[in-house]
Order: C-alpha cells, then structure tokens, then sequence
C-alpha cells in the first residue's frame, strides 16, 4: 500500500502550486498514470482524502487521466498498443522495443482557487 | 526554469496540458513527475555516491528469495578485492545487518515499521550513519516486496532483482513493474532445481523478455556457490563502467528510469 505515501507525495506538490500561484485552494487535481508506473489509481483515489485532510485541497476533485500502454518497435519501427507483461511490438512479434506511454505518474495540471475568484455564497 | 507555469512546455508534452478554464478558477499545467520530491532526494543521494567513486546496487525480490545470502556468499568472495557496505531495508529487526555484520563489513540497518519499500529519504538517513570513504560497491537490500519497491527511485545506480526457483518462472509476467526494472535478473536456489520439476529457467527468461527487457539472467545459487562467478564478473564489469562514467563527468540510473517519462514530464532528466 505505497499509494498513502504517493498521496503524501502528491499532497506536497499540489501544495507549492498553490504557493506559487498566491492561490486559496485547489479544486481539481488531475494526475496521468499509466499502468506501469506501480501506482493503482482507484487506491490512490482511497489514500488522497488521508493525505490531504485539513490542507488546502482538502474538497478538491481529484481525477485520472488514462495513460494507454504504447511501445515503439526498434526492429520494424511500428508503433502499437501492448498489455502490461506483453511489452513487445504488435506488428512483428519482437521484444526490442521501447515504451513511448503507460509508465507515466504525473500531476497534470492542477485548477486553483483565488481569494478574488471565490464567488460569495449568497 | 519554471516548474508549475507553464513555461516549459514543449512540443512533445504540449498535448497534456490542457487547460480547461473553470468558473471562478485558473487551470495551471504542472506536468511534474509525482515522485518529484523523492526524485531529488535520489539524485542527491546519487551525488554522493559518485563523488566517492561508489556503485550502487539496489536488490529487490520478494521476502526469502536469498537476498541476504547472496550478499553474505559475495561479500566473502570479494572482500580481497574491494570495500563494500550493506544497507538493510526490513519492517523490523537488526538479524539481516547482523548476519552482514559477521562478515566483517559495514552495514546500517533501517527498520520501517510498517512501510512496504525503501524510499530516498530513508536511504539518505542511513548514508549520515555510515562512513563511505573508500567504499566500492554500496549494497541496498531493499524490503522484501515484488510491488512496491520498484516504485521509489533511491539514488543506486542499478536495481537487480532476484527470483529463486522455488517462486513460480512466470513471476516476471505477475509482476511486470519489478522485473522491468531489473538492470540483471538473478535466479537463485538453483541447487534445488533438481528437486523441483516445475520451474523452468528458460521460461523465467522468456517471460523477462516479454517485458522488453534485454537484463542479463544469472543462475546460481549462494548457498552451494554455485555458477557465481558470472555473478562477480557482472559486479567488477559494473563498477569500471560506473567509474569511467564518472570520470567524464557522468552517472548512470537503473535502464528503465526515463525511459518512457522523458516523452511527458518536464522534470525526468
């Protein structure tokens, strides 16, 4: 269970974002993982609201962007789809190739709340 | 450089940033890797290493494969030939930097609690307990774990990963992530191979390829010492590697680190 600290991880990041930009809040935090990189989105998606209890992205939407697992040839050169422990090229069978996507863990993009953005409850 | 504005977007990541603008919003593009901050810990960690000339080598297999034999059968064959150090990564106890110890060779125990895997904090706790000057070849036993680990970036220059052959020889296809990061794969406990019928060396092997992955595959077994020469001869072969790199003013990380990441984050080196 290392997506707590991935979490922690994450929680850290999203935190100096919002230093950086003088903002309020977070209010969604997309983050691109691939099947590769180790990390189960929907445990993730358990462990964020521990990690971030009582900050600043606290009510922020967290949501996942899919990263398809794709590899490139360096035999024939094409470029194809591949599952997770069959890793070679689709087009001729050979294992010499090289992942162009799925090993991604990534935060994306990050959508920020600023004191003067805040529209007033009325 | 600007890490969280934007800035550094190129043409080979510019399809991630979107940007959807929100009511009452502002969308910013980060396009950082998520282990940013233990990834620094590790190139840190990996500045040390290279200013005293040390090869690291993290080992990763699941609990009871002979990591800590392995380490024990080595660190006698080439106590003569070079200096080496031993990290322990275990959830509890001080038994594996002991029976290190016992050795005649330096190691640092780190205990975890409960935490799954070694991360750069942790390893760069334990260099400040240890003295590097003069050390060849840093060992770091990692916890014994097919998931996690391979996860963390801790600073070494290698990962190999062990698999004994009373596991399954379609363990590589179970865990994909742990064996694609193998820099060797080592099969271990083969003295036992003659008792067990149903694992296959050469599909242990097959299944490592289809993980694109082109590592070395050593069998051998620590206990009998059996077949380990190959096994020193990859480590002195390593380490002049690493020390030519590091004459010219380079390093080197595990093979697949970067490998894919390079195409989405600004931040993989």
């Amino acid at each position: 269970m290392h997506e707590l600290a991935v979490a922690q991880a994450l929680v850290d990041q999203v935190d100096a974002v919002i230093d950086q930009h003088g903002a309020t809040q977070a209010s969604l935090i997309r983050v691109r993982i691939g099947p590769l990189a180790g990390v189960v989105p929907e445990l993730l998606a358990t462990a964020f609201p521990l990690a971030a209890a009582g900050s600043r992205m606290e009510h922020a939407e967290l949501e996942f962007t899919h990263a398809p697992i794709r590899v490139r040839c360096q035999t024939c050169g094409a470029e194809t789809e591949a599952a997770m422990n069959r890793l070679i090229c689709g087009a001729c069978g050979d294992w010499h190739t090289q992942i162009m996507s799925g090993d991604e863990l990534l935060l994306e993009s990050v959508e920020l709340e600023t004191a003067s953005s805040l529209i007033p409850e009325s | 450089m600007c890490d969280t504005c934007g800035c550094n977007l190129t043409p080979g990541n510019k399809h991630l940033a979107f940007k959807p603008v929100a009511k009452g919003a502002t969308a910013v593009s980060v396009l950082k890797g998520l282990l940013a901050k233990n990834d620094d810990q590790a190139a840190h960690n990996r500045e040390h290493f290279d200013k005293r000339g040390i090869l690291a080598i993290n080992l990763m297999s699941s609990p009871g494969s002979g990591k800590t034999a392995l380490l024990e059968a080595t660190l006698v064959a080439l106590k003569n030939e070079f200096t080496c150090a031993v990290i322990e990564g275990d959830l509890e106890t001080e038994n594996d930097a002991e029976r290190i110890r016992a050795k005649g060779v330096q190691a640092h125990q780190i205990v975890t609690g409960t935490a799954c895997h070694l991360d750069a904090h942790l390893v760069h706790d334990a260099l400040h307990h240890m003295s590097l000057d003069g050390i060849d070849i840093l060992f770091i036993e990692n916890v014994g774990n097919l998931v996690c680990p391979a996860s963390f970036d801790l600073g070494q220059h290698l990962n190999v990963t062990l698999l004994s052959v009373t596991e399954g020889d379609d363990k590589p296809a179970k865990y994909p992530v742990m064996f694609r990061a193998a820099d060797a794969m080592l099969l271990t406990k083969t003295d036992l191979l003659a008792v067990l019928d149903d694992f296959d060396p050469d599909k242990a092997e097959a299944h490592l390829r289809n993980l694109a992955n082109p590592a070395p595959v050593l069998r051998l077994s620590a206990r009998k010492e059996l077949d380990m020469e190959a096994w020193y001869t990859w480590l002195r072969e390593q380490l002049a590697a690493q020390r030519a790199l590091v004459a010219k003013g380079q390093s080197r990380r595990p093979a697949i680190q970067g490998d894919g990441q390079k195409f989405h984050s600004t931040t993989a080196r």
